[in-house]
């Protein structure tokens, strides 16, 4: 597998460099404020990029997240609005890896092949799917590996360690390690056995693990990537995007902060 | 045509990894992944264990008041006329009034057995969150119940006998405000507390292994209809007739006979009219999606967002289906057909005027089909239809509307 993703995270490893991952929901509050937000996250030091497609049933998310989706639906956003808006922005030079965050029923339903090869012509380097455990999406890995897209699945808490290994495996470019029993959002306090179960997932493979889910301040931001190889902010940043006018500007202090501290 | 081997293992399904052919599995964050496999695990075991079994009959027959009769509906017959005999098998007179508690006793024997001290459940009519609130009493389990805030006005009376039976409601604001986010919201729940609580699905629907749980415990429908029709007339029925929301009752009545030449015939609620957007017929209507952990069809829109479904019996009013009906369907062993809300209306007056049960509006469907169709079956058939529950829920729905029924003593 090679793309800007694999590329991105092999150069951190050589580096032992801390990766900073953002996810924004694509069209919120608009499709304008999305565009003009994703270069100032490239250039506050974000080294990869979710983007978020909402879906009308987000089970795995918070009520940040929910809200952005809500809102953005009402606004009609499509997967064709996604695809454009990378294309776009790489032609204007923007480089970081970005992932598409998607539940399944939308990318099913445009097609599963279709949106692959969309993906890959519009400049995406892969796909997160979080109602999407390996056991169903093994069918479509091999299409994954002709579009050079990465695949990356989830770990969780309750994951037990001969899962984590398959699961590692399966996973491509990184692990994506959900740090708490619960649903995406800011939380003030993360599980205090998090950085000995994320020792249990470091042993169990040697692909980077990034840790997302409630991650929202730096505090914790640094805490984690002590033992992890990066983390991903979502609701803390989306929550951020409501504040109307200083919207990008209170975005843009808050990322460089937390990408800071893990430096 | 299908061919004998396939007719002979429709009984069997799901395969080990949840699958109806290509519909169902499980859709869920990595969380829930253990937990659904302890539960397969668990249940798999108690399903052969004599002293779960026997417990659970048990309560079905001292509490729930199982068996429930089959009812001769002479009366219905004779109007309907062909020499037809049409066969009612009374779940409404299951304790709490409707089919639900035998998949909430038979879950939340599951859960003591499983060490979990809470069970939460989804409701959009009451009906489930009711039963699901009475099982907690009886085998002493924390309760609490998703509801859409929506639903909670227009149930009022089922919030209160969910409050009155010691359970929490708690109100889901999300979404549509209706059944499919107060599911979405219960699975979040479980998603947080996964270690101390035990879901209560109240349908067919949702990951493995909830489709062939809350299936075998509803089979126990099918399996007395088909005992008491050899003993009341002697022969097995030629159709069966059941409503389609989730899915639950049809199943549950269906599935013992799915490998018999009894033909089947499930009722989706066709709402103001299939042409229409205001409906509730995933099955007919819908296209391949996944919602709540399950693969089946789902009522979408263009862009794969999960449409409003709309049907006058909050019980239909879902946006997709169980995965075993989307199998059926596509195996072509149940034939899915729909009544609108007017038939269910109809289907409603004529079986209190006729035979004095007023049924709930969701199986007033069947009723409603069978009598708008009832010249399409052949002469004599033998009709069954499971009366899934009691009508005392609907009445304010069914006050609002005026429906003229031929015949009637006037009031």
């Amino acid at each position: 597998m090679n793309n800007r993703l694999t590329q991105t995270l092999r150069s951190a490893n050589r580096n032992g460099k801390k990766l900073f991952c953002a996810y924004v929901t694509l069209g919120f509050p608009r499709l304008s404020v999305t565009e003009a937000l994703l270069p100032v996250l490239e250039k506050a030091g974000v080294d990869i990029l979710e983007l978020g497609f909402p879906f009308s049933d987000p089970l795995a998310d918070g009520p940040t997240i929910q809200f952005a989706s809500e809102a953005a639906i009402k606004q009609k956003v499509r997967l064709q609005h996604a695809f454009h808006l990378i294309r776009k922005l790489r032609k204007k030079g923007f480089r970081i890896p970005v992932l598409l965050f998607s539940y399944l029923n939308p990318v099913m339903h445009y097609g599963i092949s279709q949106t692959l090869r969309q993906l890959r012509q519009s400049g995406f380097d892969g796909l997160i799917v979080p109602d999407l455990p390996p056991e169903e999406g093994r069918m479509w890995e091999p299409w994954f590996k002709r579009h050079q897209l990465s695949l990356v699945y989830l770990v969780a808490p309750t994951t037990p360690a001969k899962r984590i290994r398959e699961i590692a495996n399966r996973s491509s470019g990184f692990v994506y390690y959900v740090s708490l029993k619960g649903v995406t959002g800011s939380r003030r306090a993360l599980p205090l056995d998090l950085k000995r179960k994320l020792k249990t997932v470091k042993q169990n493979t040697r692909k980077p693990v990034l840790v997302g889910f409630g991650v929202s301040n730096e505090k914790q931001a640094r805490a984690i990537s002590e033992v992890a190889d990066g983390v991903i902010v979502g609701s803390a940043i989306v929550s951020r995007l409501k504040r109307g006018e200083k919207a990008i500007q209170s975005v843009r202090s808050f990322v460089s902060g937390l990408v800071r501290s893990i430096r | 045509m299908k061919s004998a081997r396939e007719v002979q293992t429709l009984g069997k399904k799901p395969d080990e990894r949840g699958h109806f052919g290509i519909f169902g599995g499980r859709f869920v964050p990595e969380t829930l992944m253990e937990a659904l496999r302890e539960l397969t695990r668990t249940y798999r075991m108690l399903k052969r264990n004599t002293k779960f079994q026997l417990e659970l009959k048990h309560y079905l027959s001292t509490y729930a008041g199982r068996p429930t009769p089959l009812y001769e509906a002479k009366n219905l017959s004779a109007v309907l006329g062909r020499n037809l005999r049409i066969f009612l098998k009374r779940e409404d007179l299951c304790h709490t009034g409707a089919h639900k508690i035998n998949n909430t006793i038979g879950q939340g024997l599951l859960a003591r057995y499983l060490g979990k001290k809470r069970i939460i459940a989804e409701t959009g009519a009451g009906q489930h969150g009711v039963a699901a609130a009475t099982a907690a009493r009886l085998f002493n389990l924390e309760c609490d119940v998703f509801m859409g805030s929506e639903d909670m006005k227009r149930q009022a009376l089922n919030v209160y006998k969910m409050n009155l039976l010691g359970a929490r409601v708690i109100p889901v604001h999300s979404g549509a405000k209706t059944l499919k986010d107060a599911t979405n919201e219960a699975i979040r729940d479980w998603v947080t507390h996964v270690d101390t609580t035990h879901y209560l699905l109240g349908s067919v629907v949702g990951p493995h292994p909830y489709p062939m749980i809350v299936r075998d415990f509803q089979s126990v429908i099918g399996r007395e209809t088909k005992a008491q029709f050899k003993k009341v007339a002697r022969t097995s029925p030629d159709y069966l007739i059941a409503c389609v929301g989730g899915g639950s009752n049809a199943i549950g009545f269906f599935h013992p006979f799915l490998e018999e030449r009894v033909k089947l015939i499930g009722i989706e609620a066709a709402g103001k009219g299939l042409n229409t957007s205001k409906h509730a017929a995933s099955l007919r209507k819908g296209t391949i999606g996944v919602l709540h952990g399950m693969k089946s069809f789902v009522l979408q829109d263009r862009e794969g967002q999960v449409q409003l479904a709309h049907s006058i019996s909050a019980g239909l009013d879902y946006p997709s289906v169980g995965p075993e009906h989307a199998f059926l369907k596509e195996t072509g062993r149940v034939r899915y057909e729909s009544a609108t809300d007017e038939d269910a209306l109809y289907g409603f007056h004529i079986l209190t005027l006729l035979e004095g049960i007023m049924p709930a509006l969701e199986p007033a469907h069947a009723i409603g089909y069978l009598v708008r169709r009832a010249r399409s079956f052949p002469r004599g058939s033998k009709i069954a239809i499971c009366l899934s529950g009691r009508g005392d829920k609907d009445l304010d729905v069914v006050r609002k509307f005026k429906v003229k029924i031929p015949g009637a003593p006037s009031s």
